[in-house]
């Protein structure tokens, strides 16, 4: 089965990421058993569907949509996926914080696509809880990529208070 | 700000991993350019055993915070604008959010009445000042920029209080981070989403995003913005009078020590004292260069005369900042001596110039032999006090490292066909009048440099009014009369240049 890391643990991992690949479109696409991410847009089309499955879904982002349009949502999904289509797109660290910050989402974010142990500190510090790495990585190494830094700056979800305010306290 | 340990351990560096020398940067930073990739952790550890680093000094991020090179010690300056700085380096550095920008992001500070900054050619520049209720806060400048579209930036707060400082620049990167072009590199500055959504709907989106995120945790408070400038605290200055007479006495016998001093020292708030700049643009260096030795003589300097203590401007000069005037003279021996003491500050020879194609792959064209042939051509010192103040820079392409843009005279490397060519503007200027200069026409050869910037300055000489600089003559008269002159005698019609119209018509109309 395939692993990702969740809460600085590595597990197995059953959620299939639906994509809108070539011919498929919102319309298009079928619902296969078990845990499902639909991509956003047909969550949107396709909402009463969705939920009228017996498993909870989980929805994912790609990188230029906005989370505005599923801020109504949050309560259904079980997951959210962030998707990197290269690491140097970071507009999802934005959304991440969006999700726990502005629209208080409580589950799991993941983040999919070009994910790398390089970011992974950057991505737990935006509210990211679970990652999915490239294929070929190897995800043990990676481990060590959401400990680099003992302290940091700046207020973020990992830490709400900035370092200036936990001095003075 | 550097301390003299940490130029020390930079002279050490460019001897053990490079080629005995540096290169300051319009970004005040130095730049190794000969360095083996293998060596690198190496220096990192020699870097970090004096406090320094190579951290978002490349990538999409937020760059080094810089501001004016007299923070701290100028006349002019409404308060030290060093704590400003210091606060957006803690916040800044390795931020979570915006470490993958869609394009570098470069954040300058003034508090000065004049700008040293460039601030309204970065893509934040804040500008400290009060308010009418007497209370501290920062101007917000957004979307400036150098590059293939120069662009002066907007104002989008009149005022916002200090305390909102770092709230309201989330909400700005966080505009940009969202919603910055990602498609097209040379479309990704913050400056063209501003200028495609208008500076009034950039302003309602950074101002909703804020709506937010202010008052929250990262709201500023006043004691850690003074436990910041408690570590900025002035020297132990002596009392002294505003006058020395023995400085006044060497000015008066020494005419080489006058004229330097009066290019090359500077205004000091504290009576008694002067900054220095030494300057890097000796003739036959290129601009910015420093050797091994000339960085221990400056380590040296520092130490015995001003606390141990020297900045980089981004002219790419070094300045000492609090000399007693009665040692001024002892300076300028000293440098003198190690190729420091160049009289030439604000005038043409002290020229920005980026590495160019010596160096840096993504040039057009050669930078630095351009430099030193108008260093040659213009090397009667007196003729260039008689120019006076003007500014020249050199940029190697279109990134615009050398600032040509906002220089008087600006020069910038175009590629035609595989050949190195030079293209001029005029009319730029840096502070608080910044502008950006108007390309003069068709692109130069190498050789035909210098004699186009002798045949500008011949305008100037010629028309200009006593008390007018360059700069001065060219907006009362215009551009025409420089454009005729640079191309009287010249075929601008050359097979070759045709293409180049193309290039020239991007920076017209950016
Ligand atoms: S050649 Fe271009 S990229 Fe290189 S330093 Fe000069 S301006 Fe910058």
């Amino acid at each position: 089965m395939p692993k990702i890391i969740k809460n600085g643990q590595i597990i197995d991992d059953d959620w299939q990421i639906l994509k809108l690949d070539g011919e498929q479109t919102a319309a298009s696409l079928a619902w296969p058993d078990g845990n499902i991410m639909v991509p956003m847009t047909a969550w949107l089309e396709r909402k009463a569907e969705i939920l009228s499955r017996s498993k909870r879904p989980g929805v994912w982002l790609d990188s230029h949509e906005d989370v505005e349009a599923i801020a109504g949502d949050l309560e259904h999904f079980v997951v959210i996926g962030l998707n990197f289509p290269k690491f140097t797109d970071g507009r999802a660290y934005s959304t991440a914080r969006l999700l726990r910050e502005r629209y208080a989402y409580r589950g799991e974010i993941r983040a999919i696509g070009d994910v790398l142990q390089d970011q992974l500190f950057y991505m737990k510090r935006c509210g990211i809880d679970a990652f999915a790495l490239r294929e070929g990585k190897d995800i043990e190494a990676a481990l060590s990529g959401l400990r680099v830094f003992s302290e940091t700056y700046q207020a973020a979800v990992d830490q709400p208070q900035p370092l200036f305010r936990r001095r003075t306290a | 700000m550097l301390s003299s340990a940490q130029l020390r351990k930079l002279a050490e560096i460019s001897r053990r991993y490079d080629r005995s020398v540096g290169h300051f940067t319009t970004r005040q930073n130095m730049q190794l350019n000969w360095p083996k990739f293998e060596e690198t952790p190496e220096i990192l550890g020699e870097l970090a055993s004096v406090e320094m680093h190579a951290v978002q000094t490349s990538g999409n991020c937020i760059r080094n915070i810089t501001t004016d090179q007299f923070a701290g010690i100028a006349p002019d300056e409404l308060t030290d604008p060093r704590p400003y700085c210091e606060v957006l380096r803690q916040w800044s550095t390795f931020h979570p959010e915006f470490a993958f920008l869609p394009r570098k992001f470069k954040i300058a500070v003034n508090a000065a009445r004049e700008d040293r900054a460039v601030i309204r050619a970065h893509d934040v520049g804040l500008e400290i000042v009060n308010n009418d209720a007497g209370e501290i806060g920062v101007r917000v400048f957004v979307g400036g920029g150098l590059g293939r579209t120069p662009v002066i930036g907007k104002v989008i707060r009149e005022f916002l209080p200090r305390k909102h400082l770092l709230s309201y620049l989330d909400a700005v990167l966080r505009v940009y981070n969202r919603y910055g072009r990602r498609d097209n590199m040379y479309k990704a500055r913050i400056k063209i989403l501003v200028n495609a959504l208008g500076v009034e709907e950039f302003t309602r989106q950074v101002e909703a995003e804020w709506s937010h995120l202010k008052d929250g945790a990262t709201t500023l408070t006043d004691a850690e913005f003074e436990r910041v400038a408690r570590h900025f605290t002035a020297p132990e200055y002596e009392h002294l009078p505003q006058d020395d007479f023995s400085y006044a006495a060497h000015l008066k016998e020494d005419k080489a020590f006058a004229s330097w001093a009066k290019r090359c020292a500077h205004a000091h708030k504290v009576p008694g004292y002067a900054a220095v700049t030494l300057s890097l643009k000796a003739p036959g260096f290129a601009p910015g260069d420093i050797s091994d030795l000339q960085m221990e003589v400056i380590a040296d300097l520092a130490d015995r005369f001003s606390f141990g203590e020297l900045r980089v401007t981004h002219e790419q000069n070094v300045v000492l900042s609090d000399i007693r005037k009665r040692d001024l003279h002892e300076i300028w021996k000293i440098s003198r001596a190690n190729g420091l003491a160049t009289p030439n500050i604000g005038l043409l020879t002290d020229m920005i110039c980026c590495p160019g194609g010596d160096l840096c792959a993504l040039a057009n064209a050669r930078s630095v032999p351009i430099a030193e042939a108008i260093q040659s051509k213009f090397d009667d010192l007196d003729y260039l006090y008689d120019i006076g103040d003007i500014s020249l820079n050199i940029s190697g392409c279109m990134n615009s490292c050398g600032h040509h843009h906002v220089a008087n005279i600006g020069v910038l490397g175009v590629d035609k066909n595989g050949e190195e060519w030079y293209q001029i503007t005029v009319g730029g200027q840096q502070g608080n009048a910044t502008a950006i200069g108007k390309v003069i026409g068709p692109s130069f050869y190498a050789d035909e440099v210098p004699l186009v910037i002798a045949a500008l300055i011949t305008v100037y000489t010629e028309q200009r009014t006593p008390s007018e600089r360059f700069i001065d003559t060219l907006q009362r008269i215009g551009i025409e009369p420089f454009k005729q002159r640079a191309y009287a005698g010249r075929d601008k019609r050359k097979p070759a240049r045709a293409d180049a119209s193309e290039n020239l018509t991007e920076v017209v109309n950016a």
